[in-house]
């Protein structure tokens, strides 16, 4: 059976040359959440936009491979591509304040979609969306249909944008810092969201986050990223018991932990940083576009 | 949130008073044979330079005096009004439509279609816009339809300019790009998701518009390129009552108030307009 998503050797470079992705390797299985974990900059939110086919028009992918249940998508026109990847994907946004268009009521939003791409009856669509609605906790639906997006919490149009995320059955979603710009109690809400609904309809996530908190909750597999090269991957309870590499120590050390709440932060220790550096600078030196 | 929609929404006493004077013009222009108490084109050597009702030496039936022809004031500002609506609601919405098509375009398309169709823009406004149409009208021939095409043609950079920001900055939001993610097509993103949430502003500046075109057929039927025949406008009666503002300040006086009052309205009202159509803002 073909990985839900895999990506062999991806590299891609801005307009000025500079790597922004260092052949980056990674597969997520039929059903199972995969974490990417990094620094702001290690390029997590660009691998997730490469899979969706939206990357910024400056960054140009120069070598590699993206598999979408087995379907090569760099052999696709840009038509069958498209369609592939509205069909298989979806995605759940970092912010929910500018995900949703503010200008339609919330029930013309998430039925377009099933209805235009999919070709669903108006009907099987409005039913679905309920039901999803109802799944992510939704208690008056009604009156959230009906609403605009202003007209709802930030922690509302976030389990709007899940339910419409699960609700054309993807196999594949991808998570972008889906809690990042929640209050913390809601975080914990709707990461449980997440994962209740990944478990029921089976769907793999790619799950793009820097907190490793988050990680160990919801996660079986993690790929530590940092600048656009992944240093470590393991399953999630190994990569927290044992983790091999010296910077995914470092982050695990970084983070904070109830047990210990005045203990001083602790930043990425500099030896660290410096030996990163020299092996993303001899992965640099090797590589030439279309050898790596 | 409540107090958000008194200040902004249908209460608004700017709403009220700028809709309440543009459909009291309207109205009037529409009807103007059945409300006009005289016709505006009667001349009178008897009757020339009364003023208006509450001066002495006013005569009855003429409410705001008539100019040095003998004409009523009154009948020939309303009689002009047709002539103002007109043009401002055709050269208005042909310069709307032609502008946003072009600023949708050049906004959410980016790349050649923004490279040219901005240089075009910037071409047109280097242009002083009344000179511009002064020329245009000499070339296109004096008319009601020269002086609507000659607004079209200069002011939809307005449009072109302020649609494009907006379709800019929606083509970045997070919707359109879930929209793209989900398979739609360009045309499609751009007419569902960019469009609407644009609309505020066209419909604002549409309104903002119309007061310019009001304001740019007066210059033009001041400087006697407007319309050839001898039908009344605004325009005309404030050129004519600059002449006698010694001996009659009155036919000055209130065409301009007129002129003013309706401009001011067109844009108070494409404001308060704007915030109704906004969702955030209703």
């Amino acid at each position: 059976m073909s990985a839900c998503l895999d990506i062999r050797g991806l590299s891609a470079v801005l307009p000025n040359g500079q790597r922004v992705l260092r052949s980056v390797s990674l597969t997520v299985q039929p059903g199972e959440v995969r974490a990417l974990v990094g620094e702001s900059g290690a390029g997590k939110t660009m691998i997730g936009k490469a899979v969706l086919g939206v990357l910024p028009k400056s960054v140009r992918i120069v070598e590699g491979e993206m598999l979408i249940e087995g379907e090569d998508l760099g052999r696709l026109d840009a038509k069958a591509r498209r369609t592939l990847i509205g069909a298989r994907t979806a995605l759940i946004p970092q912010d929910p304040l500018t995900a949703l268009n503010p200008s339609r009521r919330i029930g013309a939003q998430m039925t377009d979609r099933l209805v235009r791409i999919l070709g669903w009856s108006g009907e099987r669509a409005d039913t679905r969306i309920r039901q999803l609605l109802d799944e992510v906790q939704i208690r008056d639906p009604e009156r959230v249909l009906k609403s605009y997006p202003h007209e709802l919490s930030g922690g509302m149009r976030q389990r709007v944008l899940i339910a419409a995320a699960f609700a054309a059955e993807p196999r594949l979603i991808v998570a972008d810092e889906p809690t990042t710009a929640l209050d913390v109690t809601v975080q914990k809400q709707i990461l449980r969201l997440i994962a209740q609904l990944q478990r029921d309809h089976g769907t793999a996530i790619l799950f793009v986050t820097h907190d490793l908190g988050v990680v160990a909750k919801i996660s079986q597999k993690v790929s530590v990223l940092y600048a656009g090269k992944v240093v470590e991957e393991a399953e999630t309870t190994q990569l927290f018991d044992a983790p091999q590499h010296p910077y995914t120590r470092a982050l695990i050390a970084a983070t904070p932990r109830y047990t210990d709440p005045y203990a001083s932060l602790k930043p990425v220790d500099e030896a660290v940083l410096a030996g990163l550096s020299a092996e993303i600078a001899a992965a640099d030196q090797d590589w030439r576009p279309g050898h790596g | 949130m409540d107090d958000a929609r008194i200040s902004r929404g249908g209460l608004s006493p700017r709403l009220w008073l700028a809709g309440g004077w543009l459909l009291i013009a309207l109205l009037a222009a529409i009807f103007a044979p059945l409300v006009a108490p005289q016709d505006p084109l009667a001349q009178d050597l008897m009757l020339e330079r009364l003023p208006p009702f509450w001066l002495d030496g006013a005569e009855p039936g003429y409410w705001l005096g008539t100019d040095s022809l003998g004409r009523d004031l009154l009948s020939r500002l309303i009689f002009g009004g047709r002539i103002a609506f007109i043009v401002a609601f055709a050269a208005a919405t042909s310069a709307c439509l032609l502008g946003s098509a072009l600023g949708l375009i050049a906004g959410y398309f980016g790349g050649w279609a923004d490279r040219i169709i901005s240089r075009v823009v910037d071409v047109w406004m280097a242009f002083p816009p009344v000179l511009f149409a002064i020329l245009l009208v000499a070339v296109l021939g004096t008319g009601l339809s020269s002086v609507i095409l000659a607004i079209a043609i200069i002011d939809w950079t307005r449009f072109c300019r302020v649609i494009r920001a907006e379709a800019m900055s929606q083509a970045r939001m997070d919707y359109v790009e879930s929209a793209r993610i989900a398979g739609y097509g360009r045309i499609g993103i751009m007419l569902r998701e960019v469009l609407p949430n644009v609309l505020p502003s066209v419909v604002a500046l549409l309104s903002l518009e119309m007061g310019i075109a009001v304001i740019v057929e007066a210059i033009l039927s001041f400087v006697n390129l407007s319309i050839s025949t001898d039908d009344p406008t605004w325009g005309s009666i404030i050129a004519e009552g600059r002449l006698s503002i010694h001996q009659a300040w009155w036919v000055l006086v209130f065409p301009l108030i007129t002129l003013i009052l309706t401009v001011l309205s067109f844009s108070q009202f494409g404001e308060a307009l704007k915030a109704r159509f906004d969702p955030v803002l209703r």
